[in-house]
């Protein structure tokens, strides 16, 4: 049924092309002989006459991914053509639309958009007349002389989209451009930015969505790129056929929503509809020493508040409503789902979730209880804290750096990543009084030996 | 009220615009004639030294060439920090190295740097008193340079990665970058930087003026001269009289430059939203009513930059997107590039091999004391700094819990941070010669007189920093006077207060070199320190027991901070760190 929606977009990506990756993979080489494989090969080509938005998890290298096909990092292996030509060396005419909105705040909104005028040595005059043409177009005249610091968000990212635009980029590149903003405001500036794009307003040729916002890939994009994880790969490449202006309470809107749903929550098994030209890419050659599971980035608080929920509904329910129930985009919750997943308290089947025994009786559960079962299935499933508890046993002072565990788990994540694992493995073991963090020493203590330390010092 | 953001622009109307462009015009003559006099005095024949006139009328005079000294020698640190900053920052292969040379050079007391500066310098120029006082600068030039260097490469590395990506993708030329991204965001420090910088400037200036290196005796025209011959001969009125001009150069450069400066620098605050409480300068608003300041910079500037941007945009270099990532470490080392390592390793290793040849001279009695002097001066130093803490917490936090005495309190201290201590020394001197007491204990007060306001101003800040939710809490939970120390105010002051002893304990290792020896006419006062032996070694010539005594006290800085300090400091960003 999601066939009326979804075709291969084969056909065009041979000869036209303006920008075209081939095989471009990203790694970051370690000490060891170990290197972690943030993107595995990949192709992927933006022709004209499309918005590509490139949708995935948090950690599947959506960013690098963007700035490798701008030009702005260099791929690890492969090649990134503009227009046939390595990207190195050619004159690229492209835009980023930032997350952050990257202005610079002691300039002001006109001087803002002209400056990428400037760097290309355009007269002051015609600088002038673009950059206010450009402020008009995005409507906000009367506001060139502000600061940045003046405007509210959605005015910001207005500038934003000034100062991309003024260069007429032939690929519009956009980094999650709306989700530092407020739903309302989100909203209003895509729908102006597909009318600009409709009407050909602006000679932008492509546009290049980065977002983790699926309703917001199915609302703008001609096409959509998939990206899975561990590590970062297009897992399915397809058209969205239904016509624009989209309608997002229609049937083949759900209908397509619902089916990235169940690509992005089931990572294991290869999507039904992928175009069957699609190939991964070879694996990564460290896979097999991946043996600790990705941490989600997920509260203790958050898995006993999703798991709550859903008992609430009987204990199962589609993923997608969940989320619109909570109001919470989807890497905001996906988190959740694959900690509950991960702890044997969820399953996940068909783009729906539904509790477990265990679940339950931890969803049911008064506090100090729930800590027990968060213990029993912490190290039960999960390798790390069940490593640093036993450390932590074996030991006769019953401390150990975290140091000790971010070498051993740095051989498999990125520095960043291990820190941010190693900080979800501390807020875990900590509420399931596993151990305890001692924060200034940077030690791993247990439970007791901490209370006779605590009556020390504890200053806020 | 915050004023609308159009009515920017509508605030055009000037009251006198007239008169002030004819005030801006006058100062403009003034300088061309101080640049002209300056320049024959500096061309004229070398006179090492010069007599001193203790005659008032005489002061305008020394106190312009002071601030010539100490305004030559800022404008060649900023430069020297931001080529050094920028050269650290966007050289991946030589970072780690440019920055331990800054740590080490940092740790370097200025005088140590004063026999082979002004030796130099008098030996490159003999033939003008430029050469005596270009090596004057250069020593003030050492006592400035350090931090601001060390700001701008902060500032460089501290630039959000987004905002690197957009001047990128924009394909802006170094130039633009420098001028709209990396200046604008490194100001705020270069600014506050700029003002220690500043005050470590005019406290090297006081003690340099006038030295004996050897048997050679050097005496300047300036404020520092004036003031130690002035002490010398018991010249009570000239002293007074030298002491209101430093003061008053102090208040006015913090009124006509510093808080100007800060005001203006407000715009290069990296926030989102506009902050309630900013400092503000009436200077500032006088300037830029001036219809000539604010529209001829622009408009010669405009010349200059617009056939500039031409030109750039036209050369290959801005035609491409540049990689953020392994853009330096990619491409190869040229040959050049190696020749000059290389020479520059031989020149290092020759140096340091000459240098340790030079050191084995040292003699057995004279290394014991160089080794008495390093512990006598670092308890002094610890000394100085505990007792500055003991009596500044409480006043500080005193002070900052009252808001109305603390907005007054507090730029005064601010001031007093930058009166240079070393101005007072000639005349403490006398006094403690007078009661009888020696420079072991004299020696302390003199640090303290340099060091405790950067703690002062610290901990009022900290003392103002705290929430007044939580001093509630303190006392709605009735907690004990020990309580309410040991688990608020403490925990509240830490980051300021660390700060605030940073700072203090570079300026009293600086001023342990000032302060344990000196000459008075007939005697020579001195204690045991590693300072007082720099300075006899300075006085006798004695090269290797300087340069031992140098290493050493270089180490225990380093030593101290990387021990001590650094940690303290972590702790502080991270534990004791209120979030705002």
């Amino acid at each position: 049924m999601q066939e009326v929606a979804i075709q291969s977009p084969a056909e065009s990506v041979k000869t036209d092309a303006i920008i075209r990756a081939e095989q471009i993979e990203k790694y970051y080489s370690q000490p060891s002989e170990n290197r972690i494989q943030v993107i595995s090969a990949t192709d992927l080509s933006i022709v004209p006459g499309e918005i590509v938005a490139l949708l995935g998890p948090s950690g599947s290298g959506k960013s690098t991914m963007l700035r490798m096909l701008t030009g702005l990092s260099v791929p690890s292996a492969g090649q990134v053509y503009w227009h046939e030509k390595p990207i190195a060396d050619a004159e690229i005419n492209v835009s980023i639309v930032f997350q952050s909105f990257a202005l610079f705040p002691w300039m002001t909104v006109l001087e803002n958009v002209e400056a990428p005028l400037q760097a290309r040595g355009i007269a002051p005059a015609e600088r002038h007349e673009r950059s206010m043409k450009m402020i008009d177009t995005v409507g906000l005249d009367g506001f060139e002389s502000a600061y940045p610091k003046e405007l509210s968000g959605g005015m910001r990212q207005r500038v934003g989209f000034a100062r991309a635009l003024v260069v007429e980029p032939e690929v519009l590149f956009m980094d999650e451009p709306f989700s530092a903003l407020d739903v309302l405001t989100a909203e209003n500036l895509r729908s102006e930015l597909l009318e600009l794009w409709e009407k050909k307003t602006m000679p932008t040729k492509s546009v290049f969505i980065v977002t983790h916002n699926i309703e917001e890939a199915v609302l703008l994009a001609d096409r959509i790129i998939v990206l899975g994880r561990n590590p970062g790969h297009i897992r399915t490449d397809f058209r969205v056929q239904i016509p624009q202006p989209r309608d997002r309470k229609s049937e083949p809107f759900t209908q397509l929503v619902d089916y990235i749903y169940k690509v992005l929550t089931r990572p294991d098994v290869a999507p039904v509809a992928a175009p069957d030209h699609q190939h991964p890419g070879p694996r990564p050659r460290d896979q097999r020493q991946m043996h600790y599971q990705m941490l989600p980035h997920a509260r203790p608080g958050g898995i006993a508040g999703l798991l709550e929920l859903l008992l609430d509904k009987g204990g199962r329910d589609d993923i997608y409503r969940l989320a619109d129930d909570l109001a919470f985009e989807i890497d905001d919750l996906l988190p959740i789902v694959d900690a509950a997943q991960l702890l044997g308290f969820l399953k996940i089947e068909e783009g729906d979730a539904s509790i477990t025994e265990k679940g339950a009786e931890f969803a049911n559960s008064e506090i100090l209880r729930q800590k027990e079962l968060f213990r029993d299935a912490a190290i039960e499933h999960i390798l790390l804290l069940r490593q640093i508890r036993r450390a932590l046993e074996s030991k006769s002072d019953h401390t150990v750096p975290e140091d000790f565990f971010l070498d051993m788990i740095d051989e498999q994540f990125s520095e960043e990543e291990s820190r941010r694992q190693m900080e979800t493995a501390i807020n875990w073991g900590r509420y399931a009084e596993l151990f305890d963090f001692d924060a200034a020493r940077r030690r791993f203590v247990m439970p007791d030996a901490l209370e006779e330390n605590a009556a020390n010092e504890e200053v806020q | 009220m915050k004023l609308h953001p159009l009515a920017r622009t509508l605030v055009t109307a000037r009251t006198w615009p007239f008169v002030i462009d004819v005030g801006v015009a006058a100062c403009a003559l003034a300088v061309f004639f101080a640049v002209i006099s300056t320049g024959t005095y500096w061309l004229g024949k070398p006179v090492p030294v010069v007599p001193i006139s203790h005659s008032i009328g005489a002061l305008p005079a020394y106190a312009f060439y002071s601030i010539v000294r100490i305004g030559i020698a800022y404008l060649l640190s900023l430069t020297f920090a931001i080529t050094y900053g920028y050269t650290a920052a966007y050289n991946p292969r030589i970072e780690a190295w440019m920055i331990a040379v800054l740590d080490i050079l940092q740790s370097i007391p200025v005088l140590s740097f004063l026999p082979p500066v002004v030796l130099a310098m008098v030996a490159l120029i003999p033939s003008h008193q430029m050469g005596i006082e270009m090596g004057v600068v250069l020593l003030i030039f050492t006592g400035q340079v350090w931090n601001l260097a060390f700001s701008f490469y902060s500032s460089l590395k501290s630039i959000p990665r987004e905002m690197l990506e957009a001047s990128r993708i924009y394909r802006y030329s170094a130039w633009q970058r420098f001028w709209q991204l990396e200046m604008p965001y490194s100001a705020i420090g270069l600014v506050w930087n700029s003002i220690v910088s500043v005050a470590g400037g005019w406290f090297a200036l006081m003690a340099c003026e006038m030295f004996t290196m050897g048997t050679r005796n050097f005496q300047l025209p300036g404020l520092g001269s004036y003031l130690q011959t002035a002490a010398d001969s018991g010249d009570i009125h000239a002293l007074e009289a030298g002491f209101a001009v430093v003061i008053l150069i102090v208040v006015a450069t913090d009124q006509l430059a510093w808080r100007p400066l800060i005001a203006w620098s407000d715009k290069f605050k990296f926030e989102q939203v506009e902050s309630a409480d900013r400092v503000t300068s009436p200077i500032l608003n006088l300037l830029q009513r001036s219809a000539l300041l604010t529209s001829l910079p622009g408009q010669l500037w405009s010349h200059i930059e617009e056939p500039m941007y031409r030109r750039f945009a036209r050369t290959k270099e801005a035609r491409v997107v540049h990689p953020l990532d392994e853009g330096t470490s990619r491409n190869t080392a040229s040959p050049a590039l190696w020749t000059i390592a290389i020479l520059a390793l031989t020149v290092v290793g020759w140096g340091a091999l000459q240098a340790v040849l030079m050191l084995r001279t040292v003699t057995w009695p004279e290394l014991k004391l160089l080794l008495e002097g390093a512990v006598a001066t670092f308890l002094r130093v610890n000394a100085a700094l505990l007792i500055s803490a003991l009596w500044t917490i409480p006043v500080g936090v005193a002070i900052g819990f009252n808001p109305k005495i603390a907005r007054f309190i507090q730029p005064l201290a601010q001031i007093l941070a930058s009166v240079p201590a070393t101005a007072f020394f000639p005349i403490l001197l006398i006094g403690l010669v007078k009661i009888g007491g020696g420079l072991g204990i004299g020696s302390i007060a003199l640090m303290l007189l340099g060091t405790q306001w950067y703690i002062l101003f610290n901990v009022i800040a900290g003392a103002m920093s705290i929430p007044s939710d939580l001093r509630e809490v303190s006392s709605l939970f009735r907690f004990t006077r020990w309580q309410r120390w040991t688990r608020l105010i403490l925990p509240g002051i830490f980051p300021y207060l660390i700060t605030g002893m940073v700072t203090a304990s570079g300026g009293a290792w600086n001023a342990s070199v000032f302060a344990e020896y000196s000459r008075m006419p007939g005697r020579t006062l001195q204690t045991i320190g590693l300072g007082a032996q720099i300075d006899a070694a300075t006085d006798s010539g004695r090269f290797p027991v300087l340069l031992l005594a140098t290493i050493f006290i270089s180490l225990m800085v380093v030593t101290m901070n990387r021990l001590v300090w650094r940690r303290l400091y972590r702790l502080a960003e991270t534990r004791y760190k209120l979030e705002g």
